[in-house]
């Protein structure tokens, strides 16, 4: 007894720790994977209107339980693994991917305050406060799915897709960062709670308007708005960076030789970093769980609702996207990356640290 | 604002240059690529470096800026007026002969002036930290600048060589420089010569590990034996200018960094570093002189004469306190005035086809060319140690404080090396007047010629006091200040 | 703190482990691989210290992108393992004994710290006071851009640019008659420019219009 006693004093607070950890973690990611499939079906919905189709309606009202059809189907599917491939790495790169683009979600909090007056519950899993680098350091790993993908099918077209994602990831990675910068500059801070709360102030404040849309950095680092939201594309290949998948030259890109539950992860990893890279464009420039204007009505929606909708706007826009710009060729696309975004970025990182030294305005 | 400049004020000679590099890479970025362009970039960069030089003139008391780290004192501003010069003078030397081989890139003087950035650098550097990163700043330039033709295979193989070599001794100089930190718990030239000086502090094996990695990185860099071995090969495979370039400044300054290491840090241990710097200076002073005989390429010559020369100027080193450190200086201020008059006559051996390196295409050149002739020989004859000329001087001057110091039988060593090391000098003596005359080269060009009448004015006139006087003294005040 | 110490070990055995497989794997991809999980749990072992900002730096700067450079280069390269491998015995003893004597010394410096036989004269590194509030970011800033390191810094910010530059030398090959496009003429160019209509007699033809102005594509 003594023993049970004696650990219990020990490992008792690690445990526990570990205990809740693992729970908020489930929930979250419950949540998270169903509002996804939710996304990939308005996703496909929203391509369809622009074309002046239907889209998926056949399962459920609306077509809305596609998605979950669609993960049956790809599970009860034969994995096919190629002769010639690689296997252990062949069946990890999925993995990776899948894995990986959860991960980021254990530092993006959805709101603040308590977690339904639980004493110990918070809206973020874990509030680091090198949040924003975690996110970036999570998203830069993301090549290494698709790299691993394409090398270890051994075969001509998943290669050349996997070498034109690291060329394109590695790319935009830079202007991203400079983004970042900016806002950091402007912030002073790497904490996402702190970045969020940070926005509760601002133009609009400064001239005395009560917190609105106008204190948000999307209206003072516009041009930062603009070129994260583009990088963004680019770094979830997103069309018109799909380069790597480019049905039209490379079939499927990295993605050829997989079926069944890999390929799953794969579009799942995809689609989670998508919504990451959506939610981090609201963190860092549209005020996060805010409310566009803090009067009455608008202030009474709990801030999850708020941090929500922001994001499947987002969201919105990525399909917009999708739905109407044609492809980038390779050439443009990296001529974008490095000279436009680049110099672009690191003009204005200069020029916002100078606002913020000789403007007085450093927090 | 204004005393902010101010207090920085000592650095003005490496901002000069450092910003003056980067206005000229612009420049070559965004102006079109033509010979007038080109030149005018060259020109700009030497007066960059007169700028640099002028602005040393000026500088007022002598500053310890960034905690110790940046040291302005006498010393620094005696060795970075010589790498100055030695910068330039390789500088102007380049310039036909690089436009002529048409691997002139705007790059090159771009990367030459950060070179030399990275050598006042050094010359500055009172803490191992600035040491090291002058020291990096420095040798990547000049790896890049030894492999500039890249379509030329022996040029690949130099840069990528020195480059190997290179980081390879730049490891062994951090394990130093970390152990050492290890043992006197600071990485600044002050603390460490305080911790050093404890009694018994040459006992610890930590300090000792320390110091040998330290020198075997830094002996790497002025090419002393054991760790010659990339000099011949990266002489050679470098476009001659580079070379001429290489064998100059950099020198000169990683000797300051050595002298300066070994006497403001570690002046506690003197008997530990001690046999360390007379093994180096033996071993350079003998493997120089024998290697160089069996050469046939002018520039595998030189290369032993470097490794040779740096063996002379160990010399004094070793006797340490002032005189040893004036006796380096004033070795080094020599050897840069020989070794660049010496290159300026290399880079004038040109037929048709370029640049001939072999020792025999010499023969007979004092009948087809007597003034070049007359220059080489006394370069040659210089570098041999044979009076009246300078490097008669500069060996006076490094084995005089060996002596001082008891060191009888490095001074013998040293001397017994210098007669054999006469022969091969004598040697393209005896080829270029004695020898049945070959085809003449084409004539001199105005720079080269400017740099070889300059130098051999130098080397000639070294013995009349005005000219050796200055010098001897200027390196006694600098060496005076290293504290 | 127990669970701290579960973390440790196992940060440190994969680190260890992975370091191990990075030169015993047969396949250079795979070996690539592993380095990247070596990478990854060193990381880890950053954010056990506190040291959350240089964790984050590691992955971002050394997995992210350094690794993949390497993951590129040997994907690309058909290196011959074989081959390697024959050499192996060969330069055994060499490494072996370089090995050793790096050990050794380690092995003296940090036993001289702990037998204090080390002179220690600015002792060591101040611990961060308790309670106070200033992040490790925050801290390695203020330390990085102030003096005296601001000088290392904007040294090492030339030894970039040379490296920069260097890079762009050694490899920049401005070839003839490479087609470019030039995004700005392309913008220049209005229908004015670019079209011509011809009217073309009902029944009859009509000469070819002049070629409408080149604009490289």
């Amino acid at each position: 007894m003594s023993f049970l006693s004696n650990f219990w004093t020990e490992w008792g607070g690690a445990v526990l720790w570990l205990a809740w950890s693992v729970a908020s973690s489930l929930i979250l990611l419950a949540l998270l994977l169903i509002i996804i499939a939710f996304l990939l079906l308005m996703d496909r919905k929203v391509w369809a209107s622009v074309q002046l189709r239907r889209g998926p309606n056949v399962v459920g009202p609306f077509g809305l339980f596609q998605s979950f059809a669609d993960l049956l189907k790809f599970v009860l599917k034969e994995p096919i693994i190629p002769a010639g491939a690689d296997k252990g790495v062949f069946l990890l790169a999925p993995l990776v991917t899948a894995v990986l683009a959860l991960s980021a979600w254990a530092v993006i909090p959805v709101s603040e305050g308590s977690f339904f007056g639980l004493a110990e519950g918070k809206w973020v899993i874990s509030d680091l406060n090198v949040g924003i680098l975690y996110v970036l350091a999570i998203s830069s790993l993301g090549v290494y799915g698709i790299i691993m993908g394409g090398w270890a099918s051994n075969s001509k077209y998943p290669f050349l897709g996997a070498l034109r994602s690291t060329a394109q990831m590695v790319s935009y990675e830079v202007s991203i960062g400079f983004v970042i910068v900016t806002v950091l500059l402007v912030v002073g801070s790497l904490n996402l709670t702190t970045i969020v709360n940070a926005q509760k102030t601002g133009l609009g404040t400064s001239l005395g308007m009560p917190g609105s849309i106008l204190d948000w950095h999307w209206l003072v680092l516009f041009p930062m708005f603009v070129v994260f939201f583009i990088s963004a594309l680019a770094e979830t290949n997103r069309p018109p960076f799909d380069l790597p998948e480019a049905e039209s030259e490379l079939v499927a890109g990295f993605m050829v030789e997989y079926s069944s539950t890999p390929y799953l992860l794969f579009m799942l990893g995809e689609y989670v970093a998508i919504v990451t890279m959506c939610a981090m464009t609201v963190i860092l420039f549209l005020g996060g769980w805010l409310p566009p204007l803090d009067v009455a009505p608008f202030n009474w929606v709990p801030g999850i609702i708020w941090f929500i909708a922001k994001v499947t706007f987002v969201f919105f826009m990525f399909a917009m996207v999708k739905a109407m710009v044609p492809r980038y060729r390779y050439d443009q696309l990296m001529r974008l990356g490095w000279k436009v975004f680049l110099p672009l970025s690191l003009a204005m990182v200069v020029i916002v640290a100078a606002f913020m030294q000789y403007g007085g305005l450093v927090r | 604002m204004m005393a902010v400049l101010q207090a920085y004020a000592p650095l003005l000679p490496e901002i000069i240059i450092v910003l003056g590099a980067m206005v000229l890479m612009m420049q070559g970025a965004f102006r079109p690529e033509n010979d007038a362009e080109t030149s005018r970039i060259m020109w700009l960069a030497l007066a960059v470096l007169v700028a640099a030089g002028v602005a040393i003139v000026q500088l007022g008391e002598p500053a310890r800026l960034f905690g110790g780290a940046f040291v302005d004192d006498a010393f620094a501003r005696f060795v970075k007026l010589l790498v100055l010069a030695g910068a330039g003078g390789a500088m102007v030397l380049a310039f036909d002969e690089m436009k002529a081989q048409g691997s002139f890139k705007f790059e090159l003087p771009v990367l030459l002036l950060l070179a030399t950035a990275g050598m006042m650098v050094m010359v500055s550097a009172g803490d191992l930290m600035a040491l090291y990163m002058g020291l990096e700043l420095q040798s990547l330039a000049l790896y890049v600048v030894a492999a500039i033709r890249r379509d030329d295979a022996k040029s690949s193989e130099a840069g990528l060589k020195y480059f190997v070599l290179g980081a390879l001794s730049s490891g062994m100089l951090l394990y130093g420089a970390s152990l050492l930190y290890g043992f006197a718990g600071t990485t600044s030239f002050a603390g460490i010569a305080a911790a050093a000086s404890v009694a018994g502090a040459g006992q610890n094996l930590l300090l000792v590990f320390g110091l040998v990695f330290l020198m075997v990185g830094l002996a790497f860099k002025v090419s002393a034996v054991p760790f010659h071995m990339w000099t011949p090969d990266v002489y050679q495979g470098a476009p001659t200018p580079i070379t001429a370039f290489l064998a100059a400044a950099p020198k000169v300054a990683a000797m300051a960094l050595l002298v300066r290491l070994v006497m403001t840090a570690l002046p506690g241990v003197q008997p530990q570093w001690q046999q360390i710097i007379v093994f180096l200076a033996i071993a350079s002073m003998v493997v120089g002189a024998l290697g160089a005989i069996g050469q046939t390429n002018i520039k595998r010559l030189m290369a032993y004469s470097s490794i040779a020369n740096m063996g002379y100027a160990l010399v004094p080193l070793a006797a340490g306190g002032a005189e040893g450190a004036q006796g380096v200086l004033i070795y080094m201020a020599i050897y840069i005035v020989m070794t660049l008059g010496a290159f300026g006559c290399i880079l004038s051996m040109r037929r048709e086809g370029g640049l001939v390196e072999d020792i025999n295409e010499l023969a007979g050149l004092a009948q087809t060319n007597l003034f070049l002739a007359f220059a080489l020989a006394m370069f040659m004859f210089s570098l041999a140690g044979i009076p009246p000329l300078a490097g008669f001087f500069a060996k006076w001057f490094a084995f005089l404080p060996a002596v001082k110091a008891g060191l009888y039988w490095l001074a013998v060593i040293g001397v017994v090396a210098s007669v054999i090391g006469a022969y091969y000098y004598l040697r393209i003596v005896k080829i270029m007047f004695f020898d049945d005359a070959k085809a003449p080269f084409m004539a001199t060009r105005a720079k080269e010629g400017a740099i070889v009448a300059l130098a051999l004015v130098l080397v000639l006139g070294f013995v009349l006091p005005f000219v050796a006087s200055p010098l001897v003294e200027a390196a006694g005040t600098a060496a005076a200040s290293l504290k | 703190m127990a669970l701290q110490a579960v973390f440790f070990y196992l940060f440190s055995f994969l680190t260890v482990a992975s370091a191990v497989m990075v030169i015993t794997a047969r396949n250079p991809v795979h070996a690539v691989l592993w380095l990247i999980l070596a990478f990854f749990n060193a990381a880890g072992l950053f954010v056990l210290l506190g040291a959350e900002f240089l964790a984050m730096i590691l992955v971002v700067v050394y997995v992210g992108a350094v690794a993949v450079l390497f993951l590129f280069v040997v994907m690309m390269l058909d290196v011959d393992f074989a081959e390697l491998r024959a050499g192996f015995i060969k330069n055994a003893p060499l490494g072996a004994m370089v090995g050793a004597i790096l050990l050794i010394e380690l092995v003296m410096v940090v036993g001289m710290r702990f037998a204090g036989t080390a002179q220690v004269v600015r002792g060591p590194a101040p611990a961060p006071v308790a309670g106070s509030t200033i992040s490790n970011t925050e801290a390695l800033g203020a330390i990085l851009y102030r003096e005296p390191f601001v000088f290392y810094l904007e040294i090492a910010g030339l030894i970039l640019l040379v490296a920069m530059m260097g890079a762009i030398v050694l490899t920049l090959r401005h070839k003839d008659g490479v087609k470019r496009q030039s995004i700005s003429a392309q913008n220049a160019r209005n229908p004015a420019t670019a079209i011509e209509i011809a009217k073309v007699p009902a029944g009859g033809y009509t000469v070819p219009p002049k070629a409408p102005e080149k604009v490289r594509s």
